[in-house]
């Protein structure tokens, strides 16, 4: 596909998307779409770090806990909303810096499962401090409406997939995927890893805070310790892997898909059946189709040519 | 006040003989094969269900059918094997570590669902006629069920030791874990090793889910928090060393127990702290040799 082709139709389907609210007025619909946008937001931020730099961090959930605990407080007592949406977004960052140094020491699989206990802390600690959970005031709730949610997910998904694209374009995401490929052999080569490492986190970990800021914004009513929940990470990088590890269309193609199947089959079947039936092709893409949905029907139109 | 300090003591102990027993299962896939298998706490968690069905249908007593449950869970863990990991035994080893993960992470993903499709999600405990019960010594409370549960423990962890270092099969196990390509080339069975290494690591993990029930409770989603207690204690320990992670899992136990004194609910993360710490400064682990 040329690139003048790609982005017409890019831009058509962000004018649709754009036009949405004003078509459609089902909250069911909006709630779907508003949370898919939000995935996809999740994902990409994710994809950063786990797919292109290929250091799968299972902390993912804390950066997105922290987004979305200070943006909610913020707001509530007054701040105003883009303000308190930097401030998360910050915030997460700063974590990330802090963490960042101790972490990156940690090489492949200590990394994996050192950012996965710490993600656990935080929410042990935060279910413990704040056990009641966080209800919209009653003001605010009878003003409750699902169009700028939906306006606010979309800028960010936007946001995370265009910085995403940017980078996967750019010296910065060829360093992190040759780090990806062979750490050693990249640093050889005179990349400077820990510091390239570090950009994708501050930048993966943004986009975590920012999501969460969404959700915080977007939630009527919820547990503190649930803003930490190991799920968040959990559903980004099923739907990273599913979609298609280390593409950018592959986060956008797998949450579509796990909104629409979450949706449908909770209609029929007990909640959660979902994660059933992603945890089953998240095994069978790692164990034979590395690529993905995307890279499925790469093979397909291979074959089909 | 003595009395408090010999209590927490021993309570921690209780706890910590399960701990190290949930742990040597999967000390041993990591050591052996290098499989870090983020869903060894799902076998737990099926192990203490068979154990609990067990029981509630055919009044089978959790400690008679222990060897049932383990020989199960050799199976199941053989199966799961042969069908998810197998395919890994041919990567390099980083690679290998790394897509043992995500797929032991698809494993945790799916269980629990497949439990609470077929189990319910309501918390369980086997009880069996005796749970509950205790004597009193020195004014320090014994619980019949936590001191089987640690003897069990001992037996186990024992019995696996003696098997890798006495057996014909255990040395094979142990040369596989060194070098998988020269024992292959002495004529050693490597693929049947890693099948039944993994089916053993299961089956201890069932044995360990059965003392789960029976001190603690159980729910479709209770494989996620032993699988991190054993990450700790595993990573306390030094991965691959058995007898270590038994000794680990009483020194988490009773730094727990005690923490939970000062620290209420916090002491929980008490446990992930240590770890993040010991996995900065000493990656080798406690017993083990850098």
């Amino acid at each position: 596909m040329s690139n003048t082709k790609r982005f017409t139709i890019s831009g058509i389907i962000v004018v649709i998307l754009l036009l949405i609210p004003v078509v459609v007025s089902r909250t069911d619909l909006m709630t779907w779409l508003t949370f898919t946008l939000l995935y996809i937001a999740l994902s990409q931020s994710w994809n950063l770090i786990g797919g292109y730099a290929g250091q799968q961090n299972l902390g993912h959930a804390a950066f997105f806990g922290i987004g979305a605990l200070l943006v909610r407080t913020l707001w509530l007592y007054g701040t105003p909303l883009p303000l308190a949406l930097v401030a998360g977004a910050l915030a997460a960052m700063i974590f990330a810096l802090i963490i960042g140094f101790p972490a990156f020491r940690l090489k492949g699989v200590y990394f994996i499962i050192g950012t996965l206990v710490l993600a656990e802390i935080l929410k042990i600690i935060f279910d413990t401090i704040l056990p009641h959970a966080s209800v919209l005031p009653s003001k605010l709730l009878n003003d409750y409406s699902l169009t700028p949610r939906y306006y606010l997910s979309l800028v960010i998904a936007l946001l995370a997939v265009g910085l995403v694209y940017g980078i996967s374009r750019s010296k910065l995401g060829l360093g992190l995927m040759s780090i990806r490929e062979d750490e050693d052999a990249a640093e050889a080569a005179g990349v400077d890893t820990l510091k390239y490492k570090l950009t994708a986190f501050l930048i993966s970990t943004g986009l975590a805070g920012l999501a969460g800021g969404v959700y915080a914004y977007f939630a009527a009513a919820v547990l503190p310790g649930h803003m930490f929940a190991a799920e968040w990470t959990f559903d980004a990088v099923i739907i990273v892997f599913v979609g298609g590890v280390g593409t950018i269309i592959g986060p956008i193609i797998g949450s579509i898909f796990f909104v629409l199947l979450q949706q449908l089959l909770n209609l029929f079947l007990p909640a959660g059946t979902h994660v059933l039936v992603f945890g089953i092709l998240f095994i069978f893409v790692v164990l034979y189709l590395p690529g993905g949905l995307v890279g499925l029907i790469h093979k397909l139109k291979k074959n089909a040519s | 006040m003595i009395a408090l300090v010999a209590q927490t003591f021993v309570n921690g102990i209780n706890v910590g003989a399960l701990y190290g027993l949930a742990a040597v299962g999967l000390s041993l896939t990591f050591g052996v094969m290098k499989i870090l298998n983020i869903g060894h706490g799902e076998f737990l968690m099926v192990g203490g269900y068979v154990a609990f069905w067990m029981l509630r249908l055919a009044g089978i007593d959790p400690f008679i059918g222990l060897p049932i449950v383990a020989v199960v869970l050799f199976l199941f863990g053989a199966v799961s094997y042969k069908l998810f990991f197998s395919t890994l035994s041919g990567f390099h080893e980083e690679q290998k570590i790394k897509n043992s993960l995500l797929i032991g992470f698809g494993l945790f993903l799916v269980f629990p669902q497949i439990a609470r499709l077929l189990w319910t999600g309501d918390e369980r405990a086997i009880t069996p006629f005796y749970s509950g019960g205790s004597f009193p010594i020195l004014g320090i409370r014994f619980g019949y069920v936590p001191l089987a549960g640690v003897l069990v423990a001992v037996i186990v962890i024992l019995a696996l030791h003696l098997f890798l270092k006495k057996t014909y099969f255990g040395k094979s196990v142990r040369g596989t874990s060194e070098n998988w390509k020269a024992a292959k080339l002495m004529g050693i069975n490597v693929n049947r090793t890693y099948m039944i290494t993994f089916g053993i690591g299961t089956a201890i993990a069932g044995v360990a889910g059965i003392l789960v029930g029976l001190t603690q409770s159980l729910s479709p989603g209770v494989g996620m928090e032993w699988t991190l207690k054993a990450l700790i204690v595993v990573v306390l320990a030094g991965i691959g060393s058995v007898g270590g992670a038994f000794f680990a899992g009483l020194i988490l136990g009773v730094l727990e127990a005690v923490g939970a004194i000062f620290m209420g609910p916090y002491a929980v993360a008490l446990g992930l702290v240590i770890f993040l710490v010991i996995l900065m400064f000493r990656p080798q682990g406690l017993f083990g040799k850098a």
